[in-house]
């Protein structure tokens, strides 16, 4: 609010008025010009030639230049430049090639003085040299520039770019003699227009066309060019090599790049495509535009400040075919609608979080900082006008780092790191993987294991493997509690523990069934290994210190015995009683939803899946039967795979997904396999475990997953001798045919594997340098090199 | 039985490897199993004359099997594996086996086989592409090889297909062939549509799809419009595209649809290609090669003038034409330097220009397309399309007024390299690679003649070209195009542009008849490029004013 009254003080200094106004033209435009006095603006395009007065309150259409029935390709405009030191005299560019002059103060209503029609091609740009009256400038598609004596009845002089198109031609406002150009290859001339042989120097600027360029109205030595690559770039040409000294990258192809009057760092910037808004930039500021304006409804063709001096007004036209005169105090300004809050998750648990200084100063009682920010001394001797300066931002950044209590994501590597999922029988594979779980302190992943083999493995094995183990609850160490460094302010996320196992009673008293809870308080006091011995079932099967239910064990094994006298049918009816399961654990899960800040701890005592309470129910009825045949299980293993994703515990559902394989793969939709694939792979990558992640990708059954290690599989070599890359052979260079990886060790060339160091990037063999290094740790080249490797 | 289909597979593949050892295993365990094949069937006893439709499954796989090692024994560009091929099948012909034998001769039907490179014969650098081709694909396709004579160009069009095709974008891998499926159909290019047909089955497309585009998502339904309108009259509309991105569930994403449009876009002008060139169908596809022995009846007229051999008629016909014809080259040459020269004396008002472009557009309508004289067979094809009677219509001839594209207002640089690079990155870069490429190839020479410059020769074909689509360049003189083409070039051009399954191998011989094959395939990659730009930048237009 503050910044607007001000802005109005500071236009009472101007010596021209208006306000933003537009108006409609008949055709598109392709370019505009304005007078040197500012006072009339000319619209050039395919099919408009007009001139237009400035006026205070509108646009007054003064002339239209396009006269005759049937207007020849002559009027058909790519570029209009109306003379800086004449005002009578126009240039237009027409799109057949031909350079036109029109003199104003003729007399007749066809106003076309001096036709040149020397370049074969469309011409994209005309310039008047800013001192010199009659001398003009023109660059063409065909490759040429051309400079013209308006005295005289052809061109005086041709420069040769030697190569297709110029974009853009521009004399430089202080060297008399100097212009440059820029072409549709992405290099940038410079020439002297005294040598039409030669140019002085060349530099290539973009990737791609570069379609505009700028000399700077007051620094001699500077050039803004802007290209299709989307990037504006401002050189130092002061210099014996042109230096790139700002960079501004914008969101489409640059068209056209002007520089603000009176102020040495802004341009304005309009695009060739899709983007049709006007940036104003400041060019030490590259990613936020200074100022916009958004009025025109198709791609900005022409953009020119009205005068010289005045950097408050500025002309454009456009596709949309309105002419607009745009007031520096209207632009929006895209720093005020910039959120200056950032948010960010390290890999291991770790927030960081920037917002603005202000907001958080608050809070933490400390210093604001009165008046504005007093760090950035000001420079202008007159009041400085608040609108005319970037808002300076200056946020505070917190990092707040996981707690060390929650063991951070070390357990997601190590398991990674341990998990088997392939390569040994299913059986093996779940006892094995249960075993990591259990050593890393998750009984609950470890159990769901146990459970799984005993789902899932033959009927006829189910007495051999060992006993399940159930009523161990679970646990999922999230990383939900943080203490915060920065501020001081330790956040209490820990919810009270008495609260937790209020609810945990609720759970057990509507499942009635009061052995659990006995087993969560055994639970926690059997973490250590001599639990064991307090059972009487502890013989040498159950060499593990889980909770193990008896009455679990006594409905296992007499569900087996009984199974034997009954008769088959009798399981049917069993069977759907079963089906009511998921509400049970549908019950845990909302129970569950209800309370997202648990800590680690308490999700460690509360956290029930839907397979354990799968197995309470059993308990309470007996008819856990070895011979229900494994699909039986699929739609509770389903729910316990998504259960676990949802949960955060990818990993569970993508290892047991790949362990159990045909088992149960069809029972879960294609998409959210690959969606949990992609998780799972996606944070594998991330801590880098690319082994892990590229076994999974390779044990993925999705064709989309699979083909992720199909893609980039490309090595470059460059050869070692001439540096060139390789292109046929990876050990033989095409250039200078010599054998290029040659083995240090044997000195025979390597066709396989080719181990080198990064360091003096010698190398061979694998067994070789492995065999060398055992022996010593200097380059086996004799490079003198400690070579390293990882 | 899936997982040893898989390892069929792989072994194939791994004949594109680039290390002879792994090739070497490869082939063997091939020549492995087609031994253990051929000796479960015992030899057909030679007197039965094998009826291919009524044999039994072990049979017709191992044809194909025998099929592709034909295929290999003549493109592999490893010298190793053809030769093992070659062995192989010998071996299996002596065991009583019929092996096949390719039809026709050569890539290219127009093209006499020993013009064309040898996958035997070639300089280290096409060796490459070729092996890199071979790799990728599994094959070294007849179009490959024709335009192995152009490897600058070869590189550059296999590194965009190879990206349309295989590397990342918003289609799905089935689509995109589904779409090139759709394209080439629309121009009844049974080549491309075998082709890809295979392609589209391997990377798992539901084959109900290729009983019709009924059978189809409705999403690829609704491209079928577009289809049609671009390959014929690209002039298409604002509510066209949001036809197709409005259309709720089917609706398509404007990535999509670019790289649809792409897609779209290459197949159409490739299919001009295949006709302009005369390409002649994979030895290993059906009609590329055959059980039968060969006799003599079967051979028609025109297989032996286009053998290996002089056929007399050839020679007796060329005999004939040289006389009239020596000439020809030195008049195009003449022509050309006196407009290079008179361009800058005699200057032609604008509407003289504005009437040249229109005199062109029209004549190039009056260019009778060809008389409806040989149809290509093509395997009904029709199925992948509707309404088949809709074909290229000319401008103002049917009283549809189409306005003038002008170039200077929306170009393939400024414009069209833009939205499509934003939409799908890289893929505006590799097609601005291929058009330049296509563009300023030129070798300085003309027909038996040296250094000359080409430049404007090649701006009048492609010009032409875009002049029948509509599109106007105003630097441009017009006038040049009819001093440079000659009508039967322009035939040529317009049936191969316009209706190229009416191309004939009379109208390729009839045009700049002293030129090289090299030069005529060069005149095809030109006009290939030009057309998919012109359909590009119609489309390319339209999505903009979607967009704005």
């Amino acid at each position: 609010m503050e910044k607007m009254s001000r802005v109005t003080t500071a236009l009472g200094s101007s010596t021209i008025s208006g306000r933003t106004m537009f108006c409609h033209l008949d055709a598109p435009a392709n370019a505009i010009s304005v007078c040197r006095d500012a006072t009339q603006v000319v619209v050039a395009g395919r099919n408009i030639f007009k001139i237009y007065g400035l006026e205070e309150e509108q646009f007054v259409e003064k002339l239209n230049l396009r006269v005759g029935r049937k207007p020849s390709l002559n009027f058909s405009c790519a570029d209009v430049m109306w003379h800086q030191m004449e005002e009578n005299l126009l240039a237009t560019a027409a799109t057949n090639g031909a350079v036109v002059t029109w003199n104003l103060g003729k007399p007749s209503r066809n106003k076309q003085d001096q036709l040149f029609t020397e370049h074969k091609r469309t011409v994209n740009k005309v310039c008047f040299h800013p001192t010199e009256v009659y001398m003009l400038l023109s660059g063409s598609q065909d490759g040429y520039m051309k400079c013209f004596d308006l005295r005289k009845k052809e061109s005086v002089s041709t420069f040769s770019g030697q190569s297709e198109s110029v974009r853009d031609v521009q004399f430089s406002m202080k060297d008399y003699f100097t212009f440059a150009a820029s072409f549709e290859n992405g290099n940038v001339q410079l020439w002297d227009i005294r040598r039409p042989d030669r140019y002085e120097r060349m530099f290539t600027a973009h990737t791609g066309p570069v379609f505009c360029c700028d000399w700077h109205p007051d620094d001699r030595g500077w050039l803004a060019t802007g290209g299709r690559d989307k990037m504006v770039k401002v050189w130092d040409m002061t210099t014996n090599r042109a230096k790139e000294i700002y960079c501004v990258q914008t969101i489409a192809s640059v068209a056209r790049v002007k520089w603000r009057p009176e102020r040495k760092w802004h341009l304005a910037t309009c695009s060739m495509m899709v983007d049709h808004n006007i940036y104003v930039w400041d060019i030490r500021r590259p990613f936020i535009p200074f100022a916009t304006f958004e009025e025109h409804k198709d791609v900005t063709t022409g953009i020119v400040w009205r005068h010289q001096h005045d950097p408050y007004f500025l002309l454009s036209g456009s596709k949309d075919s309105t002419l607009y005169q745009h007031m520096f105090k209207d632009a929006s300004r895209p720093v005020d609608r910039a959120n200056p809050e950032g948010l960010c998750f390290g890999l291991f648990g770790d927030l960081a979080f920037a917002a603005k200084e202000s907001l958080i100063s608050g809070d933490a009682n400390r210093k604001p900082y009165p008046g504005g920010d007093r760090r950035y001394p000001i420079f202008f001797f007159k009041k400085p006008d608040l609108t005319e300066q970037f808002a300076h931002v200056s946020s505070a950044l917190s990092v707040f780092e996981s707690s060390l209590e929650s063991k951070r994501m070390d357990w997601f590597v190590k398991t990674a790191r341990l998990y088997l999922l392939s390569g040994k029988p299913f059986a093996e594979l779940c006892d094995h993987n249960a075993k990591v779980a259990k050593e890393l302190n998750r009984p609950q992943v470890s159990t769901t294991w146990t459970m799984l083999r005993i789902m899932f493995s033959d009927p006829a094995n189910l007495s051999t493997p060992g006993p399940n183990h159930i009523g161990k609850l679970g646990t999922l160490p999230l990383m939900n509690s943080f203490s915060m460094k920065e501020m001081g302010m330790g956040t209490e996320s820990r919810l009270d523990r008495s609260k937790g196992e209020s609810r945990q009673d609720n759970i057990h008293l509507e499942l009635g069934n009061s052995l659990i809870n006995s087993n969560n308080d055994e639970n926690e006091e059997t973490e250590g290994s001599e639990g064991q011995a307090e059972y009487m079932f502890g013989d040498a099967e159950l060499d593990d210190d889980d909770l193990y239910s008896m009455d679990m064990f006594f409905s296992l094994v007499f569900s087996a015995e009984e199974q034997e006298y009954t008769l088959p049918q009798e399981a049917f009816p069993l069977r759907h009683e079963i089906m009511d399961n998921p509400l049970a654990p549908e019950h845990l899960q909302q129970d569950k939803a209800d309370s997202p800040q648990a800590s680690g701890n308490e999700a460690e005592v509360m956290c029930l899946t839907p397979i354990e309470s799968f197995s309470l129910i059993s308990i309470s009825q007996p008819l856990f039967s070895p011979h229900l045949p494994a699909p039986f299980f699929c739609p509770v293993v389903r729910e316990m795979l998504s259960h676990y994703a949802e949960q955060g515990d990818v990993q569970m559902a993508v290892s047991v997904l790949i362990v159990l394989g045909d088992r149960i793969r069809k029972e879960i939709d294609d998409l959210t396999q690959e969606h949990w694939y992609m998780s799972y792979i996606d944070l594998l990558q991330r801590f880098e475990l690319w082994n892990v992640s590229n076994e999974v990708i390779k044990l993925s059954t999705c064709s989309a997953i699979t083909c992720l290690n199909q893609t980039s599989t490309t090595l470059h070599v460059n050869c070692s001798n001439c540096k060139r890359p390789m292109s046929n052979r990876g050990w033989i260079c095409d250039r200078c045919h010599q054998c290029a990886s040659v083995c240090a060790v044997c000195h025979h060339v390597v066709k396989g594997l080719f181990v080198w160091c990064q360091g003096c990037s010698h190398g061979g063999h694998l067994e070789h340098v492995k065999n060398w290094l055992k022996s010593s740790s200097h380059c086996p080249a004799g490079c003198g090199h400690l070579c390293e490797y990882t | 039985m899936d997982i040893q289909d898989q390892d069929a597979t792989a072994r194939w593949e791994a004949l594109g490897s680039r290390d002879p050892r792994s090739r070497g295993t490869a082939m063997e365990h091939i020549s492995q199993e087609v031994m253990r094949r051929v000796e479960s069937i015992g030899p057909i006893p030679a007197t039965v004359p094998s009826p291919l439709a009524t044999a039994g499954h072990p049979t017709s796989d191992l044809n194909d099997i025998l099929a592709r090692l034909l295929m290999l024994s003549k493109r592999c560009p490893f010298d190793d594996v053809r030769e093992r091929c070659v062995w192989l099948l010998q071996n299996v012909q002596d065991f009583g086996v019929r092996i096949p034998r390719p039809l026709g001769n050569g890539p290219s039907r127009f093209i006499p086989e020993k013009e064309i490179l040898q996958v035997s014969k070639v300089d280290p650098r096409t060796q490459s592409i070729f092996e890199d081709a071979f790799a990728a694909l599994g094959r070294l396709d007849n179009i490959s090889l024709v335009m192995g004579f152009h490897p600058q160009y070869l590189e550059s069009f296999l590194r965009t297909q190879h990206y349309l095709l295989q590397m990342d974008g918003p289609l799905s891998l089935h689509y995109r062939h589904y779409i090139g499926i759709m394209a080439a159909a629309r121009h009844q290019c049974s080549y491309l549509v075998n082709l890809h047909v295979n392609d589209f089955l391997q990377v798992g497309g539901d084959s109900k799809w290729l009983n019709g585009l009924d059978g189809a998502p409705q999403k690829l339904q609704a491209l079928g419009e577009l289809n049609k309108i671009l390959a014929h009259r690209p002039w298409l509309t604002k509510a066209h595209i949001e036809h197709l991105l409005k259309a709720e569930e089917h609706s398509w994403s404007l990535a999509e649809l670019i790289h649809a449009v792409v897609l779209l876009t290459h197949y159409h002008s490739l299919a001009s290609f295949t006709f302009g060139c005369g390409i002649t169908p994979e030895i290993h596809s059906d009609g590329g090669h055959t059980f039968r022995p060969p006799s003599l009846s079967q051979y028609c007229v025109c297989d032996i003038a286009n053998g290996n051999g002089h056929g007399h008629l050839e020679e007796r016909r060329g005999n004939h034409q040289v006389s009239e014809v020596s000439g020809e080259v030195e008049v195009l040459m003449e022509r050309m330097k006196q407009l290079q020269e008179c361009r800058d004396e005699e200057e032609a008002s604008q509407e003289e220009m504005a009437t040249r472009f229109e005199r062109e557009k029209t004549e190039s309508m009056l260019v009778a397309t060809a008389e409806d004289e040989e149809c290509v067979p093509s395997r009904d094809v029709s199925r992948h399309f509707e309404d088949p009677s809709y074909g290229y219509k000319d401008f103002s001839r049917r009283g549809e007024h189409v306005p003038t594209f002008r170039v200077q207002d929306y170009s393939w640089e400024d414009h069209g390299y833009s939205l499509v690079n934003r939409l799908y990155p890289d893929v505006g870069q590799l097609l601005d690679e291929k058009f330049q490429m296509a563009y300023n190839l030129t070798y300085n020479t003309m027909a038996m003649h040296k250094d000359v410059d080409t430049t404007m020769l090649r701006r009048a074909i492609w010009n032409y070209i875009h002049c029948m689509f509509g599109i106007r360049y105003d630097d441009y003189d017009y006038g040049e195009i009819n001093q440079l083409l000659d009508r039967s070039f322009k035939v040529y051009i317009k049936t191969m542009v316009c209706s190229p399954e009416k191309t004939t191998k009379r109208m390729y011989e009839s045009f700049w008849r002293q030129f090289q094959h090299s030069e005529k395939v060069h005149v095809n990659l030109l006009l290939m490029e030009a057309r998919m730009q012109a359909e590009l930048l119609y489309a390319l237009r339209a999505i903009t004013r979607y967009m704005t």
